[in-house]
Protein backbone atom coordinates (compact mmCIF):
# COMPACT_ATOMS: atom_id res chain seq x y z
CA UNK A 1 0.00 0.00 0.00
CA UNK A 2 1.50 3.45 -1.12
CA UNK A 3 1.53 6.44 1.19
CA UNK A 4 -0.12 8.61 -1.80
CA UNK A 5 -2.89 7.94 -3.98
CA UNK A 6 -5.27 10.45 -6.33
CA UNK A 7 -8.28 8.59 -5.34
CA UNK A 8 -8.84 6.20 -1.95
CA UNK A 9 -12.23 3.77 -2.62
CA UNK A 10 -13.29 2.65 0.89
CA UNK A 11 -15.36 -0.88 0.37
CA UNK A 12 -15.36 -3.49 -2.72
CA UNK A 13 -19.50 -3.68 -3.20
CA UNK A 14 -20.69 -2.80 -6.84
CA UNK A 15 -20.53 0.97 -5.84
CA UNK A 16 -16.78 1.04 -5.09
CA UNK A 17 -16.09 -1.22 -7.49
CA UNK A 18 -17.33 0.93 -10.50
CA UNK A 19 -15.37 4.03 -9.02
CA UNK A 20 -12.44 1.83 -8.85
CA UNK A 21 -12.50 1.30 -12.24
CA UNK A 22 -13.72 4.44 -13.86
CA UNK A 23 -10.85 6.36 -12.85
CA UNK A 24 -8.61 3.67 -13.06
CA UNK A 25 -9.18 3.42 -16.72
CA UNK A 26 -8.55 7.19 -16.74
CA UNK A 27 -4.65 6.31 -15.76
CA UNK A 28 -5.44 7.70 -12.08
CA UNK A 29 -3.72 6.45 -9.10
CA UNK A 30 -6.43 4.30 -7.09
CA UNK A 31 -6.77 2.41 -3.89
CA UNK A 32 -9.74 0.09 -3.05
CA UNK A 33 -9.89 -1.29 0.48
CA UNK A 34 -12.53 -3.94 1.31
CA UNK A 35 -12.47 -4.57 5.02
CA UNK A 36 -13.66 -8.45 4.50
CA UNK A 37 -11.60 -10.94 3.50
CA UNK A 38 -13.47 -12.05 0.15
CA UNK A 39 -15.14 -9.81 -2.19
CA UNK A 40 -18.63 -10.26 -2.58
CA UNK A 41 -19.21 -12.46 0.75
CA UNK A 42 -21.34 -12.91 2.74
CA UNK A 43 -23.68 -11.80 0.24
CA UNK A 44 -26.76 -9.49 1.98
CA UNK A 45 -28.61 -9.11 -0.64
CA UNK A 46 -31.93 -10.96 -2.51
CA UNK A 47 -29.64 -10.52 -5.64
CA UNK A 48 -32.95 -9.30 -8.70
CA UNK A 49 -31.63 -7.00 -11.12
CA UNK A 50 -33.37 -5.41 -13.99
CA UNK A 51 -32.51 -6.61 -17.07
CA UNK A 52 -31.98 -3.66 -18.78
CA UNK A 53 -30.23 -2.05 -15.77
CA UNK A 54 -27.73 -4.00 -15.86
CA UNK A 55 -26.66 -3.43 -19.78
CA UNK A 56 -25.78 -0.27 -18.58
CA UNK A 57 -22.81 -1.47 -17.28
CA UNK A 58 -21.72 -5.12 -18.57
CA UNK A 59 -23.12 -7.50 -20.82
CA UNK A 60 -24.64 -10.14 -19.39
CA UNK A 61 -22.14 -13.28 -18.18
CA UNK A 62 -23.88 -16.76 -17.57
CA UNK A 63 -20.94 -17.11 -14.81
CA UNK A 64 -22.60 -14.87 -12.46
CA UNK A 65 -26.05 -15.09 -13.71
CA UNK A 66 -28.29 -17.60 -12.04
CA UNK A 67 -31.36 -17.55 -13.54
CA UNK A 68 -33.51 -15.05 -16.15
CA UNK A 69 -36.38 -13.79 -14.97
CA UNK A 70 -39.51 -13.89 -17.11
CA UNK A 71 -42.47 -13.15 -15.31
CA UNK A 72 -43.35 -12.09 -11.87
CA UNK A 73 -46.41 -12.65 -9.06
CA UNK A 74 -47.83 -10.45 -6.64
CA UNK A 75 -49.47 -12.35 -3.96
CA UNK A 76 -52.29 -10.62 -1.60
CA UNK A 77 -52.58 -10.95 1.95
CA UNK A 78 -55.47 -13.59 1.01
CA UNK A 79 -53.33 -15.68 -1.12
CA UNK A 80 -54.81 -13.87 -4.60
CA UNK A 81 -51.96 -13.70 -6.74
CA UNK A 82 -51.98 -11.44 -9.56
CA UNK A 83 -49.71 -12.22 -12.68
CA UNK A 84 -47.34 -9.37 -14.06
CA UNK A 85 -46.34 -10.43 -17.59
CA UNK A 86 -44.30 -8.83 -20.27
CA UNK A 87 -46.13 -8.23 -23.47
CA UNK A 88 -44.06 -10.50 -25.66
CA UNK A 89 -44.10 -13.66 -23.70
CA UNK A 90 -41.17 -15.40 -22.96
CA UNK A 91 -38.79 -12.60 -23.14
CA UNK A 92 -36.78 -11.72 -19.75
CA UNK A 93 -37.65 -8.97 -17.64
CA UNK A 94 -34.96 -9.57 -14.78
CA UNK A 95 -31.69 -11.59 -13.49
CA UNK A 96 -31.13 -13.35 -9.97
CA UNK A 97 -27.22 -12.28 -9.73
CA UNK A 98 -24.63 -14.53 -8.48
CA UNK A 99 -23.42 -11.96 -6.27
CA UNK A 100 -20.21 -13.59 -4.92
CA UNK A 101 -19.56 -13.88 -8.61
CA UNK A 102 -20.76 -10.90 -9.49
CA UNK A 103 -19.12 -8.37 -6.98
CA UNK A 104 -15.50 -10.24 -7.90
CA UNK A 105 -16.09 -10.08 -11.18
CA UNK A 106 -16.55 -6.24 -10.54
CA UNK A 107 -13.45 -5.94 -8.59
CA UNK A 108 -11.41 -7.57 -10.91
CA UNK A 109 -12.42 -5.21 -13.50
CA UNK A 110 -11.55 -2.75 -11.36
CA UNK A 111 -8.11 -4.40 -11.04
CA UNK A 112 -7.40 -5.08 -14.22
CA UNK A 113 -8.06 -1.02 -15.34
CA UNK A 114 -4.97 -0.59 -13.09
CA UNK A 115 -6.57 -0.11 -9.49
CA UNK A 116 -4.69 -1.11 -6.73
CA UNK A 117 -7.15 -3.56 -3.75
CA UNK A 118 -6.72 -4.42 -0.80
CA UNK A 119 -8.98 -7.00 1.31
CA UNK A 120 -8.96 -7.51 4.79
CA UNK A 121 -8.13 -3.73 5.12
CA UNK A 122 -10.57 -1.44 6.95
CA UNK A 123 -10.51 2.08 7.37
CA UNK A 124 -10.50 3.45 10.92
CA UNK A 125 -10.80 6.92 10.60
CA UNK A 126 -10.54 9.57 8.23
CA UNK A 127 -7.72 11.78 8.19
CA UNK A 128 -8.47 15.43 8.57
CA UNK A 129 -6.89 18.19 7.02
CA UNK A 130 -7.89 22.00 7.18
CA UNK A 131 -11.79 20.32 8.30
CA UNK A 132 -11.32 18.28 5.43
CA UNK A 133 -11.11 14.58 4.36
CA UNK A 134 -7.54 13.96 3.29
CA UNK A 135 -7.27 10.22 3.21
CA UNK A 136 -7.73 7.31 5.68
CA UNK A 137 -6.25 5.43 8.33
CA UNK A 138 -6.25 1.86 7.27
CA UNK A 139 -5.65 -0.98 9.24
CA UNK A 140 -4.48 -4.33 7.10
CA UNK A 141 -3.04 -7.53 8.93
CA UNK A 142 -2.03 -5.54 12.29
CA UNK A 143 -0.59 -2.88 10.62
CA UNK A 144 -1.89 0.69 10.06
CA UNK A 145 -0.97 2.78 7.46
CA UNK A 146 -2.03 6.46 6.69
CA UNK A 147 -3.10 6.71 3.45
CA UNK A 148 -3.39 10.17 1.68
CA UNK A 149 -5.56 10.94 -0.74
CA UNK A 150 -7.01 14.22 -2.99
CA UNK A 151 -10.45 12.29 -3.08
CA UNK A 152 -11.83 9.56 -0.78
CA UNK A 153 -15.33 7.62 -1.96
CA UNK A 154 -17.27 6.27 0.72
CA UNK A 155 -18.62 2.51 -0.61
CA UNK A 156 -18.99 1.46 2.69
CA UNK A 157 -22.45 -0.06 2.66
CA UNK A 158 -25.50 0.18 4.88
CA UNK A 159 -23.53 -0.18 7.87
CA UNK A 160 -21.26 3.02 6.62
CA UNK A 161 -19.18 4.64 9.22
CA UNK A 162 -16.71 6.96 7.39
CA UNK A 163 -19.24 9.81 6.37
CA UNK A 164 -20.70 9.82 9.95
CA UNK A 165 -16.86 10.26 10.90
CA UNK A 166 -16.33 13.11 8.67
CA UNK A 167 -18.77 14.82 10.61
CA UNK A 168 -22.45 13.43 8.34
CA UNK A 169 -25.30 12.47 9.74
CA UNK A 170 -25.85 9.12 8.05
CA UNK A 171 -28.25 7.65 10.69
CA UNK A 172 -31.56 5.65 9.59
CA UNK A 173 -34.19 6.19 11.36
CA UNK A 174 -35.99 2.80 12.72
CA UNK A 175 -39.29 3.07 10.68
CA UNK A 176 -37.23 3.70 7.62
CA UNK A 177 -35.09 0.49 7.62
CA UNK A 178 -36.23 -2.90 6.48
CA UNK A 179 -34.80 -5.40 8.39
CA UNK A 180 -34.18 -8.54 6.42
CA UNK A 181 -33.62 -12.37 6.81
CA UNK A 182 -33.54 -14.63 3.51
CA UNK A 183 -32.96 -18.24 3.27
CA UNK A 184 -31.14 -19.96 0.05
CA UNK A 185 -33.71 -22.71 -0.26
CA UNK A 186 -33.47 -26.05 -2.42
CA UNK A 187 -35.76 -28.85 -2.54
CA UNK A 188 -39.16 -26.30 -3.23
CA UNK A 189 -41.68 -26.42 -5.62
CA UNK A 190 -41.34 -23.32 -7.64
CA UNK A 191 -41.36 -21.63 -11.24
CA UNK A 192 -37.60 -21.42 -11.99
CA UNK A 193 -38.46 -18.06 -14.33
CA UNK A 194 -40.63 -16.10 -12.41
CA UNK A 195 -40.46 -13.97 -8.92
CA UNK A 196 -43.06 -13.51 -6.55
CA UNK A 197 -43.96 -11.30 -3.70
CA UNK A 198 -46.22 -11.51 -1.03
CA UNK A 199 -47.88 -8.64 1.00
CA UNK A 200 -49.57 -8.09 4.01
CA UNK A 201 -49.46 -7.21 7.27
CA UNK A 202 -49.29 -10.87 8.81
CA UNK A 203 -47.08 -12.23 6.23
CA UNK A 204 -44.48 -9.17 6.40
CA UNK A 205 -45.66 -6.18 8.24
CA UNK A 206 -44.22 -2.47 6.38
CA UNK A 207 -42.62 -4.52 4.13
CA UNK A 208 -42.67 -8.33 1.48
CA UNK A 209 -41.74 -12.03 1.41
CA UNK A 210 -39.71 -12.49 -1.53
CA UNK A 211 -39.04 -15.53 -3.64
CA UNK A 212 -36.15 -15.29 -6.34
CA UNK A 213 -35.21 -18.15 -7.99
CA UNK A 214 -31.38 -19.02 -8.96
CA UNK A 215 -32.21 -22.41 -10.41
CA UNK A 216 -34.72 -26.01 -10.11
CA UNK A 217 -36.01 -25.88 -6.98
CA UNK A 218 -33.76 -23.52 -5.71
CA UNK A 219 -34.65 -19.75 -4.60
CA UNK A 220 -33.55 -16.82 -2.29
CA UNK A 221 -36.68 -16.68 -0.08
CA UNK A 222 -36.98 -13.96 1.73
CA UNK A 223 -38.25 -11.17 4.09
CA UNK A 224 -38.02 -7.80 4.40
CA UNK A 225 -40.28 -5.89 7.93
CA UNK A 226 -40.31 -2.51 8.87
CA UNK A 227 -37.64 -1.64 11.80
CA UNK A 228 -40.60 -0.60 13.27
CA UNK A 229 -42.44 -3.95 13.14
CA UNK A 230 -39.47 -5.42 14.46
CA UNK A 231 -38.93 -6.96 18.08
CA UNK A 232 -38.91 -9.69 20.63
CA UNK A 233 -40.74 -12.50 19.09
CA UNK A 234 -41.46 -11.15 15.93
CA UNK A 235 -38.20 -10.46 14.26
CA UNK A 236 -37.64 -11.02 10.25
CA UNK A 237 -36.20 -14.31 10.97
CA UNK A 238 -39.59 -15.38 12.51
CA UNK A 239 -41.59 -14.30 10.59
CA UNK A 240 -39.57 -16.01 7.57
CA UNK A 241 -39.47 -19.17 9.42
CA UNK A 242 -43.47 -18.80 9.68
CA UNK A 243 -43.38 -18.36 5.84
CA UNK A 244 -41.08 -21.42 5.32
CA UNK A 245 -42.91 -23.63 7.21
CA UNK A 246 -46.17 -22.79 5.82
CA UNK A 247 -45.48 -22.61 2.42
CA UNK A 248 -42.21 -25.00 1.91
CA UNK A 249 -42.39 -27.33 4.79
CA UNK A 250 -40.00 -29.93 2.63
CA UNK A 251 -37.35 -27.04 1.90
CA UNK A 252 -34.18 -27.64 3.19
CA UNK A 253 -32.00 -24.40 3.89
CA UNK A 254 -28.17 -24.18 2.85
CA UNK A 255 -27.72 -20.37 3.50
CA UNK A 256 -29.01 -17.84 5.65
CA UNK A 257 -28.59 -14.34 4.78
CA UNK A 258 -29.35 -10.99 6.89
CA UNK A 259 -29.05 -7.62 6.71
CA UNK A 260 -30.59 -3.78 6.66
CA UNK A 261 -32.12 -1.96 3.28
CA UNK A 262 -32.98 1.61 4.15
CA UNK A 263 -35.65 3.04 2.88
CA UNK A 264 -35.51 6.74 3.88
CA UNK A 265 -34.80 9.78 1.73
CA UNK A 266 -31.13 9.92 0.44
CA UNK A 267 -28.75 11.76 2.12
CA UNK A 268 -29.67 15.21 1.78
CA UNK A 269 -26.22 15.80 0.16
CA UNK A 270 -23.61 13.24 -0.42
CA UNK A 271 -20.49 15.10 -1.25
CA UNK A 272 -18.07 17.13 0.90
CA UNK A 273 -14.72 18.79 0.20
CA UNK A 274 -12.59 16.27 -1.24
CA UNK A 275 -15.21 13.36 -0.90
CA UNK A 276 -18.28 11.66 -2.30
CA UNK A 277 -20.57 9.11 -0.58
CA UNK A 278 -22.21 6.47 -3.28
CA UNK A 279 -24.42 3.28 -3.31
CA UNK A 280 -26.26 2.23 0.44
CA UNK A 281 -23.57 4.21 2.09
CA UNK A 282 -26.19 7.41 0.55
CA UNK A 283 -28.60 5.83 1.52
CA UNK A 284 -30.20 5.10 -2.13
CA UNK A 285 -31.59 1.68 -2.70
CA UNK A 286 -35.05 1.61 -3.80
CA UNK A 287 -37.78 2.33 -0.74
CA UNK A 288 -40.56 -0.04 -2.58
CA UNK A 289 -38.43 -2.66 -3.50
CA UNK A 290 -35.08 -2.39 -1.54
CA UNK A 291 -32.99 -2.41 -4.96
CA UNK A 292 -29.78 -0.81 -4.67
CA UNK A 293 -27.24 -2.85 -7.31
CA UNK A 294 -27.57 -0.69 -9.90
CA UNK A 295 -27.91 2.46 -8.17
CA UNK A 296 -24.62 1.61 -5.94
CA UNK A 297 -22.83 1.14 -9.74
CA UNK A 298 -24.49 4.52 -10.99
CA UNK A 299 -23.47 6.73 -8.32
CA UNK A 300 -19.99 4.96 -8.05
CA UNK A 301 -19.42 5.46 -11.51
CA UNK A 302 -20.77 9.21 -11.41
CA UNK A 303 -19.19 10.22 -8.62
CA UNK A 304 -15.74 8.61 -10.13
CA UNK A 305 -16.00 10.51 -12.89
CA UNK A 306 -17.23 14.28 -11.40
CA UNK A 307 -13.92 13.59 -9.36
CA UNK A 308 -11.39 12.79 -12.75
CA UNK A 309 -12.98 16.30 -13.77
CA UNK A 310 -12.47 17.67 -10.27
CA UNK A 311 -8.80 16.51 -10.45
CA UNK A 312 -7.88 17.82 -13.67
CA UNK A 313 -9.39 20.88 -12.37
CA UNK A 314 -7.04 21.29 -9.56
CA UNK A 315 -10.39 21.76 -7.20
CA UNK A 316 -11.84 18.65 -5.51
CA UNK A 317 -13.63 21.46 -2.88
CA UNK A 318 -17.05 20.80 -2.50
CA UNK A 319 -18.57 22.83 -4.60
CA UNK A 320 -16.55 21.59 -7.02
CA UNK A 321 -17.81 17.95 -6.04
CA UNK A 322 -21.51 19.33 -6.20
CA UNK A 323 -22.28 18.11 -10.08
CA UNK A 324 -22.31 14.57 -8.59
CA UNK A 325 -24.73 15.78 -6.12
CA UNK A 326 -26.90 17.58 -8.47
CA UNK A 327 -27.05 15.05 -11.45
CA UNK A 328 -27.98 11.84 -9.80
CA UNK A 329 -31.04 13.54 -8.04
CA UNK A 330 -32.37 14.85 -11.44
CA UNK A 331 -31.15 10.96 -13.00
CA UNK A 332 -33.94 8.80 -14.05
CA UNK A 333 -32.88 6.97 -10.59
CA UNK A 334 -32.79 10.06 -8.40
CA UNK A 335 -36.57 10.86 -9.64
CA UNK A 336 -37.26 7.24 -9.22
CA UNK A 337 -36.44 7.01 -5.70
CA UNK A 338 -38.36 10.52 -4.74
CA UNK A 339 -41.58 8.88 -6.53
CA UNK A 340 -40.92 5.29 -5.22
CA UNK A 341 -40.65 7.27 -1.67
CA UNK A 342 -43.93 8.79 -1.58
CA UNK A 343 -45.52 5.80 -2.80
CA UNK A 344 -43.56 3.56 -0.18
CA UNK A 345 -44.79 6.17 2.69
CA UNK A 346 -48.61 5.18 1.33
CA UNK A 347 -48.17 1.42 0.92
CA UNK A 348 -46.46 0.91 4.79
CA UNK A 349 -49.98 2.63 5.99
CA UNK A 350 -52.80 0.22 3.91
CA UNK A 351 -54.46 -2.27 5.69
CA UNK A 352 -55.16 -6.10 4.22
CA UNK A 353 -58.51 -5.50 3.04
CA UNK A 354 -57.20 -2.56 0.96
CA UNK A 355 -54.04 -4.34 -0.26
CA UNK A 356 -56.71 -7.53 -1.02
CA UNK A 357 -58.88 -5.09 -3.09
CA UNK A 358 -56.04 -3.49 -4.85
CA UNK A 359 -54.53 -7.05 -6.25
CA UNK A 360 -57.77 -8.53 -6.82
CA UNK A 361 -58.74 -5.50 -9.02
CA UNK A 362 -56.49 -6.66 -11.63
CA UNK A 363 -55.51 -10.63 -12.48
CA UNK A 364 -52.96 -10.10 -14.98
CA UNK A 365 -50.86 -6.88 -16.19
CA UNK A 366 -49.34 -6.36 -19.54
CA UNK A 367 -46.14 -4.86 -19.36
CA UNK A 368 -44.85 -2.64 -21.82
CA UNK A 369 -41.54 -1.98 -19.62
CA UNK A 370 -40.98 -4.29 -16.31
CA UNK A 371 -40.50 -1.22 -13.80
CA UNK A 372 -42.27 -0.25 -10.20
CA UNK A 373 -43.63 2.50 -12.22
CA UNK A 374 -45.52 0.80 -14.83
CA UNK A 375 -46.77 -1.64 -11.99
CA UNK A 376 -47.97 1.48 -9.96
CA UNK A 377 -49.61 3.32 -12.95
CA UNK A 378 -51.78 0.51 -13.99
CA UNK A 379 -52.70 -0.14 -9.94
CA UNK A 380 -53.75 2.86 -10.01
CA UNK A 381 -55.81 2.54 -13.15
CA UNK A 382 -57.65 -0.05 -11.87
CA UNK A 383 -58.15 1.65 -8.53
CA UNK A 384 -59.23 4.98 -9.12
CA UNK A 385 -59.82 5.86 -5.65
CA UNK A 386 -56.11 4.97 -4.56
CA UNK A 387 -55.56 8.46 -6.25
CA UNK A 388 -57.14 9.85 -3.71
CA UNK A 389 -54.68 8.44 -1.10
CA UNK A 390 -51.68 9.15 -3.84
CA UNK A 391 -52.97 12.64 -4.37
CA UNK A 392 -49.81 14.52 -3.82
CA UNK A 393 -48.23 11.50 -6.25
CA UNK A 394 -49.86 13.15 -9.22
CA UNK A 395 -47.12 14.91 -10.08
CA UNK A 396 -44.75 12.03 -10.26
CA UNK A 397 -46.84 9.46 -12.57
CA UNK B 1 -25.08 -1.78 28.93
CA UNK B 2 -25.30 -3.49 25.52
CA UNK B 3 -24.74 -7.56 25.15
CA UNK B 4 -24.09 -8.81 21.83
CA UNK B 5 -24.32 -12.59 21.37
CA UNK B 6 -22.15 -13.05 19.01
CA UNK B 7 -23.50 -16.76 18.96
CA UNK B 8 -26.19 -15.34 17.07
CA UNK B 9 -25.23 -12.26 15.25
CA UNK B 10 -25.53 -12.54 11.32
CA UNK B 11 -23.13 -9.44 11.24
CA UNK B 12 -25.11 -7.55 8.69
CA UNK B 13 -24.81 -3.99 10.16
CA UNK B 14 -28.22 -3.20 10.44
CA UNK B 15 -27.91 -2.20 13.44
CA UNK B 16 -25.08 0.31 12.65
CA UNK B 17 -26.94 2.13 10.17
CA UNK B 18 -29.95 3.23 12.69
CA UNK B 19 -27.48 3.32 16.14
CA UNK B 20 -28.40 7.32 16.65
CA UNK B 21 -24.56 7.56 18.59
CA UNK B 22 -21.89 5.69 15.97
CA UNK B 23 -21.20 3.85 18.77
CA UNK B 24 -21.67 -0.15 16.66
CA UNK B 25 -19.13 -1.18 14.26
CA UNK B 26 -18.88 -4.36 12.05
CA UNK B 27 -15.29 -5.10 12.03
CA UNK B 28 -15.07 -7.81 9.35
CA UNK B 29 -17.38 -10.65 10.68
CA UNK B 30 -17.84 -9.14 14.16
CA UNK B 31 -19.60 -6.46 15.66
CA UNK B 32 -17.94 -4.11 18.32
CA UNK B 33 -20.04 -1.24 20.44
CA UNK B 34 -18.01 1.59 22.03
CA UNK B 35 -18.55 3.73 25.01
CA UNK B 36 -20.44 6.41 23.36
CA UNK B 37 -23.65 3.75 23.58
CA UNK B 38 -26.89 5.26 25.49
CA UNK B 39 -28.34 2.08 26.32
CA UNK B 40 -31.48 3.33 23.72
CA UNK B 41 -32.32 -0.07 22.56
CA UNK B 42 -33.00 1.13 18.70
CA UNK B 43 -30.35 -1.74 17.96
CA UNK B 44 -32.12 -4.52 19.66
CA UNK B 45 -35.10 -4.06 17.96
CA UNK B 46 -33.82 -4.14 14.41
CA UNK B 47 -31.60 -6.91 14.73
CA UNK B 48 -33.38 -9.72 12.39
CA UNK B 49 -31.76 -12.10 14.36
CA UNK B 50 -32.14 -11.34 18.17
CA UNK B 51 -28.48 -10.76 19.18
CA UNK B 52 -28.51 -7.44 20.93
CA UNK B 53 -29.48 -7.11 24.08
CA UNK B 54 -29.98 -3.83 26.51
CA UNK B 55 -28.84 -5.30 29.67
CA UNK B 56 -29.56 -3.52 33.35
CA UNK B 57 -26.67 -2.88 35.61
Amino acid sequence: MKRQYDMLVIGGGPGGALAAKTVAEKGLSVCLVEKRPAIGTPVRCAEGIGKELLTDFLPPDPKWIATEIERAELVAPDDFSMLLEPKMAGSEVGYVLDRKVFDRELVWKAAEAGAETYVKARATAPIMKNGAVAGAVIEQHGQTYEVDAKVTIAADGIESKFSKWAGIDTTVPLREIETCAQYLMTGIDIDPQMTSFFLGNEVAPAGYVWIFPKGEGLANVGIGIGGGKSGAGHRAKDFLDRFVKRKFPQGRIIELIVGGVSVCKPLSCTVADNMLIVGDAARLSDPITGGGIYNAMYTGRLAAETAVTALEMGDTSKAALMPYDAEWRVSKMGKALERNYAVKEVFVKLSDEKLNAIVHSIAKIDLDEFSTLTLITELIKANPSLLLELKHLRSFL
Amino acid sequence: MLNIRRDICGYCGACVSVCPEGALELVDAYLTVDHTCINCGICEKVCPLGALEVVKE
